[in-house]
């Protein structure tokens, strides 16, 4: 069952409620998501992508994920 | 031997590993060859696995990384990132320093046609 933008970020926000959030993609299975958040200061680059990839709770994995691919960008604010 | 353990061995027992779908000359997904496409470009020796050819290396590797996406890069044994993080680390130089880190030889001209390409 593929997943819209908003559903995406109504579950990475549940994950990061101060995050600033943007996500894209419109077949619901190759989404890309940027999230910019204070609890990645520090963190290596993998770090980040797999805590956002935590929050997906279970929606990427194994082959029946309802998400093929969701490109990600991390950071911090400046 | 259990898919752990197979992994564990493999990613040990070669210096750069690729877990990918399909093979380093035959790819058969757009984000494995994206990662495939610059380690064949750069002239960097790998060990490619084909993850779609046995399914328990396929869910093994996500455990054992806790990592949920393929293509999935190591260097030494070590977990570099997937299409993304490969992508941005060869864009930004970051690649080449850890390949030279980790005394894997590559094409410098290459790394440097591909940022140049993508500038």
């Amino acid at each position: 069952m593929p997943m819209s933008a908003p559903e995406i970020e109504t579950l990475l926000r549940e994950s990061f409620p101060d995050a600033q959030i943007s996500v894209a993609g419109d077949d619901g299975v190759h989404m890309s998501a940027k999230v910019v958040d204070e609890s990645f200061r520090g963190k290596s680059r993998v770090a980040q992508h797999r805590a956002v990839y935590a929050a997906m709770k279970g929606k990427m994995d194994g082959t029946n994920g309802d998400l093929h691919a969701l490109a990600l960008t991390t950071g911090v604010p400046d | 031997m259990s898919a752990q353990d197979q992994i564990q061995e493999t990613v040990t027992g070669n210096d750069v590993v690729l877990f990918m779908k399909g093979t380093k000359q035959m790819p058969q997904c757009g984000f494995s060859s994206q990662v495939a496409g610059i380690l064949n470009y750069m002239g960097v020796d790998y060990t490619d696995v084909n993850v779609l050819a046995d399914d328990d290396i396929r869910q093994g590797i996500k455990d054992f990384s806790d990592w949920p996406t393929i293509p999935q890069l190591y260097v030494k044994g070590e977990f570099v990132g997937g299409c993304d993080i490969v992508r941005d680390m060869t864009l930004s130089g970051e690649l080449d320093t850890m390949l030279t880190e980790n005394g894997v030889s590559f094409d410098a001209d290459a790394a440097d046609k591909i940022r140049e390409a993508n500038a």
